[in-house]
């Protein structure tokens, strides 16, 4: 992947000279960069490294441990479909077969068209309103195999 | 001029209220009507969401469940006056769901337009900040000590005793850091207060700045929660701009600067080391206890670390006095809880009454019952790592040592209501799945054990050597309850032992094909 190409590392050195002074910069540099470039390229790590004065290690370490890092690129939107209890007590279990089963993609893949990336989430804090869905930013309540048609129908 | 107030609340929006709220608009213009749109928090009852609020002669009133097919006919009916239609709910005081609570924290919750400052100061806001400029640190803590309050993110830990740690603690820097990672299952009672009265929770921690002399603070917000974001930013915005927050607040020659970090999808970063770890801009490992953050807490200075309830709790105590927060509750649990009342139920939301309450009166006479109409069958309190209550729990009272009791807890006050239809070896198998999926892999009996126990559970749902693969999973429990640092690995045995406890008749389906 030459992901690394002049436009990401001039977006990444501003992103940088922004964080390098604040204390426990690296979670916000990560998430500001993954907001700009839509991922984090693994070329990066080494700038991000120096930048930040850590060990491409500890940057590895942080991206990787994180659910909401990502070294690859994602699809145009992001469907986070809630796994937690209270949408289990509403069905989500049935809700997630259906979803895997219309978009052909299981948890951390994209659709092969970019448009999809699944991705579980434990809790919206939607629990009144079981089960939940995030698709980027919106979250949905109640949402049944045929809502969750209409939704995906509508984007 | 008629207030007309939406909700701008995620659940409320989920719901459609941003929909609601631009049709509303929208028909008013056409109809020349002058009314003013406010966007407000929810009030936590969110079975009525989107609910609609009309401002008249100084009354509230109610109309909801709303949709935005339904604006047309609601102004044909006569809205935004009180109205003959099937979603008017008359006074908001005389719905009784949210009149029987007892309410503290969330009294301003849909009250208020969340980012007026003004709103805010005119319904109590920063009495308690006010008190404590006048106070001494040793007075500030020690009104919270007789408060009787207990922190509210799970742990209960008394919210005075903390402080003085961190008082007595002589260090050059201080922190104030809120846990905003609030991870459990059928708990969204910080971010409703965040998204709804962002406001109490900064008094609450610049209170706490003034206690324990810290200059710095963060408040930890978990990714899920985008609007309590932008309500928070905006929040601590216009408290710099009014000299609450920053350099010399309210020419008391002290400072104190507010910064919010946004975590990364890690379940852990709730467990107060982890979270810190996390601020810190490391992998959310758990740190090894002592040394306590109030004695060497975030980057190794003296560090409070309360969640987002326990901060807001305290600028009640300030403005109403120790007495009047100890009042409420029962035993040593003092004060409200935010029950959130979650999963299948017909009437959920937000609950806000003294401890002491029953969890059947909870889910029964607030609830009513279960949203598919089955009947309820297992109640998980207290998050991912609660226990499932069986009926005869049910009466226990919410009370911290009461939950202990019975081998339950009460944790951040989520009530997870299950019909009939549930499989309890699939959510003691959750249980097991969940901790291995967000263990941050620190102990051996976390990281494996809960890898283990889901394949234990899958032997006994295939009947494979039944009840060794019990007697191993009852083991394998007790190792991880003994032999792990924080409470993921500690506790995650809690709803799977319950589970196999009380609901033994779904670990031996297919009991004849035991051989």
């Amino acid at each position: 992947m030459s992901s690394s190409n002049e436009a990401t590392v001039a977006v990444v050195a501003k992103v940088i000279q922004k964080f390098s002074d604040v204390a426990g910069g690296l979670l916000p540099l990560l998430h500001e960069i993954q907001a700009k470039i839509g991922f984090i390229p693994k070329d990066c790590v080494p700038q991000i490294a120096r930048g930040m004065g850590l060990s491409r290690a500890e940057v590895h370490g942080v991206i990787s441990f994180y659910h909401d890092f990502h070294d690859q690129p994602r699809g145009e939107k992001t469907i986070h479909l809630c796994r937690a209890e209270a949408c289990q007590a509403m069905g989500s279990r049935n809700l997630e077969r259906h979803v895997k089963r219309r978009l052909g993609i299981d948890y951390g893949d994209t659709t092969p068209d970019g448009r999809f990336s699944l991705e579980p989430v434990y809790c919206l804090g939607n629990c009144a309103c079981s089960p939940s869905i995030r698709i980027d930013d919106d979250v949905h309540a109640r949402v049944d195999a045929a809502r969750f048609d209409e939704l995906l129908d509508g984007i | 001029m008629l207030k007309v107030f939406v909700p701008a609340d995620t659940t409320a929006c989920a719901l459609g209220a941003d929909a609601v709220a631009e049709e509303i608009a929208l028909q008013a213009r056409n109809r020349d009507m002058d009314i003013s749109l406010v966007r407000n928090g929810s009030r936590g009852a969110f079975w009525l969401e989107p609910l609609v609020e009309v401002e008249a002669e100084g009354e509230r009133y109610a109309f909801g469940p709303v949709s935005a097919g339904d604006i047309a006919g609601l102004l044909e009916a006569g809205f935004p006056a009180q109205c003959e239609h099937a979603l008017f709910l008359g006074k908001l005081t005389d719905i009784e769901w949210l009149a029987r609570q007892d309410r503290l924290t969330f009294n301003r919750a849909g009250q208020v337009d969340p980012l007026s400052l003004d709103d805010y100061k005119q319904h109590g806001g920063y009495e308690g900040l006010n008190k404590a400029l006048d106070m001494s640190p040793a007075e500030i803590v020690d009104a919270v000590t007789e408060s009787g309050l207990r922190g509210r993110g799970g742990a209960a830990f008394p919210t005075g005793i903390k402080w003085r740690t961190v008082l007595d603690a002589p260090a050059n820097k201080k922190y104030v850091t809120a846990n905003a990672d609030e991870g459990d299952s059928g708990t969204y009672a910080d971010r409703l207060l965040m998204e709804a009265d962002p406001f109490q929770l900064i008094e609450g921690m610049t209170i706490c700045a003034m206690a324990v002399g810290a200059t710095e603070g963060y408040i930890y917000l978990r990714s899920e929660y985008p609007k309590a974001l932008g309500v928070l930013q905006q929040a601590i915005r216009s408290a710099e701009k009014a000299n609450l927050l920053g350099k010399n607040i309210c020419a008391s020659g002290r400072d104190f600067k507010l910064h919010i970090r946004v975590g990364a999808g890690a379940y852990i970063c709730g467990e107060e080391t982890s979270m810190l770890e996390s601020l810190e801009g490391k992998r959310g490992l758990v740190r090894f206890k002592p040394p306590l953050p109030a004695i060497e807490g975030l980057f190794g200075k003296p560090t409070v670390v309360n969640n987002v309830l326990t901060l807001a709790a305290v600028s009640t105590v300030l403005a109403k006095g120790a007495a009047y927060y100890r009042d409420y509750g029962s035993g040593r649990s003092r004060g409200t809880l935010s029950v959130q009342l979650a999963g299948n139920i017909r009437r959920g939301g937000l609950v806000e009454v003294p401890f002491g309450a029953s969890l059947r009166e909870l889910v029964e006479d607030f609830g009513g019952g279960t949203a598919s109409g089955r009947p309820v069958r297992a109640i998980q309190v207290g998050g991912p790592l609660g226990a499932y209550l069986p009926a005869s729990q049910w009466d226990t009272p919410l009370d911290y040592e009461a939950f202990s009791a019975v081998g339950a807890m009460l944790g951040h006050g989520g009530v997870v209501v299950f019909d009939d239809s549930v499989d309890m070896l699939e959510q003691a198998r959750f249980a097991m799945e969940f901790c291995a999926v967000e263990s941050c892999g620190k102990c051996t009996p976390c990281r494996i054990g809960s890898v283990r126990g889901v394949e234990i559970i899958d032997k006994i749902a295939g009947n494979e050597n039944r009840s060794a693969n019990l007697e191993l999973l009852e083991d394998l429990c007790e190792t991880l309850d003994a032999g792990s640092l924080c409470a993921m690995g500690g506790l995650t045995p809690m709803p799977v032992r319950s589970a196999v406890k009380y609901f033994p008749q779904d670990f031996a389906r297919n009991n004849e094909a035991e051989s």
